[in-house]
């Protein structure tokens, strides 16, 4: 089961729910949950997980790397790059990393077989253990742009290729709660893609609703998702996000009162279930009405065939 | 005229609520242009009552479309896919199509189809907006869900307000950043003359301001640093007020917690409308400062 945790506006509890959801249903029964921070540019789930790293790779994209000796400056390469990530000017062939895709067209073009791959790092990988749970994080590398090759390689590293259709999602699965980051741009679509469910931590305002619309309008219009929400620092605002989850049908599955002491809890990195205990029971049920969406959407499928 | 773009790391600390209380003092001393590089989750607009004057579409990348008449099943697209974008039907017969969301509009399928039986198609990838608004022009977007290219999109709009900004003699263009470290950030700070970074005496905000603020030195922008919501945690505000006196930057202002804040977004305005409280008397405070180090 991959759960992915988003929101479209920023700050509002995605990381919190994370990380207590994957806490409250460790020692369950079934696999260990596993948290996967997909926030590569700025990833927090660790600072409240403290977990212990055992395995770290370097993560990159594959950039052209040219043979002077093969190369005959025909400029095939620049001419089929999409990007203007390579350029062939006099008799010098310039690679732009930065804006390099990593997509191999170049290499696969060259008439003379004057280009080969090779690895630029943009970030790394870790993964380890933390308080009865599996974790994962990606970190881009400051000053790098591109925060999709990141996660894409994150996600191949760690989850398990996607079962068929037909078998069903159930507590014997292990649950991979994956945190998105804010926003709804690209490295947002990467983190959501081929997930079973997406759930939307938002905050009753106009600037939370405004962001869950295109959250929604990404999650369930163009990758074809459930989603859920849970209003955080519910009280606060208006009744805008209420109003628009009735009309569009989308589940509250939970609300979080405004209250200074998660706040404060937050601020110094313990997470939500360690200040409120009674949140942990709360949040395992809140698992069981997503686990029970996802069942009943297969069971769907598998009825008209698809 | 002088470029400031607003930054955190760190999503939701407040860089929209404190840009749009910037603009209505700013605008009262001297001409200002508005720019919300936060393409795709674009909220200063919500507090500024723009009236829209212009749209224009915004087209970017393209996307790859397979067409199933000359299409031969050979599967070679699908090998040469890096993006996981090219659909294998599972059916007594082959058939390829591509997942437009997933497709990055490389067109290494296209140059490899021996058939060429794959067309590649123009993106259009969202809109942006010039708008009118209380205290100067705003300029904004909106970027289409699944669409690619924010940076590209964010560099347009900067583009378009500078050339204003210079055209009507505007001493100040104020740039609404958006979360992050990525290209969207990259692409909004290109330019700028000072980043101010908004942060919250939390672990998490602690943790990005120091990449965000990476991000920006490597880049060479100058900093200035806001600590809001200040007095959620003394001791991690003054962790971050010892973080700037080591790295000599300077701390422009802590702006304390209200619920003020919520209830201005809420009316649709700056919070700095009412004129007076200790949000807006610190905001003051912090503008001043900002000035100061901006037009040195």
């Amino acid at each position: 089961m991959i759960l992915a945790v988003a929101s479209g506006k920023g700050g509002t509890g995605k990381t919190t729910i994370a990380v207590s959801l994957a806490l409250s249903l460790a020692g369950g029964e079934g696999p260990a949950p596993m948290v996967v921070d997909c926030d590569v540019e700025e990833p927090n789930a660790a600072l409240f997980l403290r977990p212990e790293i055992l395995e770290r790779e370097e993560v990159g994209q594959l950039i052209p790397e040219i043979d002077a000796a093969k190369c005959n400056y025909c400029g095939e390469c620049a001419r089929v790059c999409q990007y203007n990530a390579i350029a062939v000017v006099a008799e010098r062939v310039l690679v732009f990393p930065e804006l390099c895709h990593g997509c191999g067209s170049c290499t696969l073009n060259c008439p003379q077989g004057a280009i080969r791959e090779v690895l630029n790092v943009m970030g790394v990988m870790e993964r380890g253990v933390a308080s009865g749970i599996d974790f994962a994080q990606g970190r881009l590398n400051v000053g790098e742009p591109m925060a999709v090759p990141i996660i894409r390689a994150l996600k191949r590293w760690v989850l398990p290729p996607r079962p068929p259709t037909s078998e069903k999602a159930s507590t014997q699965d292990r649950v991979h709660i994956l945190d998105a980051p804010p926003g709804n741009a690209c490295p947002v679509v990467e983190t959501m893609r081929g997930a079973d469910f997406v759930l939307m931590v938002t905050e009753p305002t106009p600037f939370g609703l405004h962001d869950l619309r295109l959250a929604v309008d990404v999650a369930r219009g163009e990758l074809g998702l459930p989603v859920g929400v849970v209003i955080n620092r519910d009280g606060i605002g208006d009744q805008g996000v209420e109003a628009f989850c009735k009309a569009e049908e989308i589940p509250i599955l939970m609300r979080i009162p405004l209250d200074r002491r998660i706040a404060e809890a937050y601020s110094e990195g313990l997470p939500l279930i360690e200040v409120l205990p009674s949140w942990r029971e709360k949040l395992r049920v809140l698992y069981g009405q997503i686990l029970e969406i996802v069942e009943q959407r297969v069971q769907r499928k598998v009825g008209e065939g698809t | 005229m002088k470029q400031l773009v607003v930054l955190s790391g760190k999503g939701g600390t407040g860089k929209t609520t404190l840009a749009a209380a910037f603009a209505q003092i700013a605008s009262q001393e001297s001409a200002v242009v508005l720019a919300d590089a936060d393409v795709d989750a674009a909220n200063l607009e919500l507090v500024l009552a723009p009236e829209e004057r212009e749209r224009h579409e915004f087209w970017s990348g393209q996307v790859a479309v397979i067409d199933p008449a000359l299409c031969s099943a050979c599967g070679i697209c699908k090998q040469v896919c890096r993006f996981e974008a090219i659909l294998e039907s599972q059916g007594p017969e082959s058939s390829f199509m591509v997942d437009p969301l997933a497709c990055e509009g490389c067109a290494a399928c296209f140059y490899q189809c021996p058939q060429e039986a794959i067309r590649m198609e123009d993106q259009l990838a969202g809109l942006w907006f010039r708008s009118d608004t209380r205290f100067g022009p705003l300029f904004h977007a909106h970027l289409f869900a699944g669409q690619e290219n924010s940076g590209k999109l964010v560099t347009l709009i900067k583009q378009q307000a500078r050339l204003l900004a210079l055209d009507r003699g505007a001493d100040l263009l104020l740039v609404d950043g958006p979360p992050g470290i990525g290209c969207p950030v990259i692409s909004a700070s290109a330019g700028a003359d000072m980043a101010l970074h908004v942060v919250e005496p939390t672990i998490s905000g602690v943790h990005d301001l120091e990449r965000i603020m990476a991000t920006t030195d490597h880049f060479g922008l100058p900093s200035l640093v806001i600590i809001n919501k200040a007095d959620l945690n003394l001791s991690r505000a003054q962790e971050i007020t010892a973080y700037c006196r080591e790295r000599k930057v300077p701390l422009v202002g802590e702006i304390p917690y209200d619920v003020d804040v919520t209830k201005a977004m809420v009316r649709g305005e700056p919070v700095t409308s009412n004129g007076r409280g200790p949000v807006t008397e610190a905001i003051r405070g912090a503008w001043s400062r900002i000035r100061e180090g901006l037009f040195a």
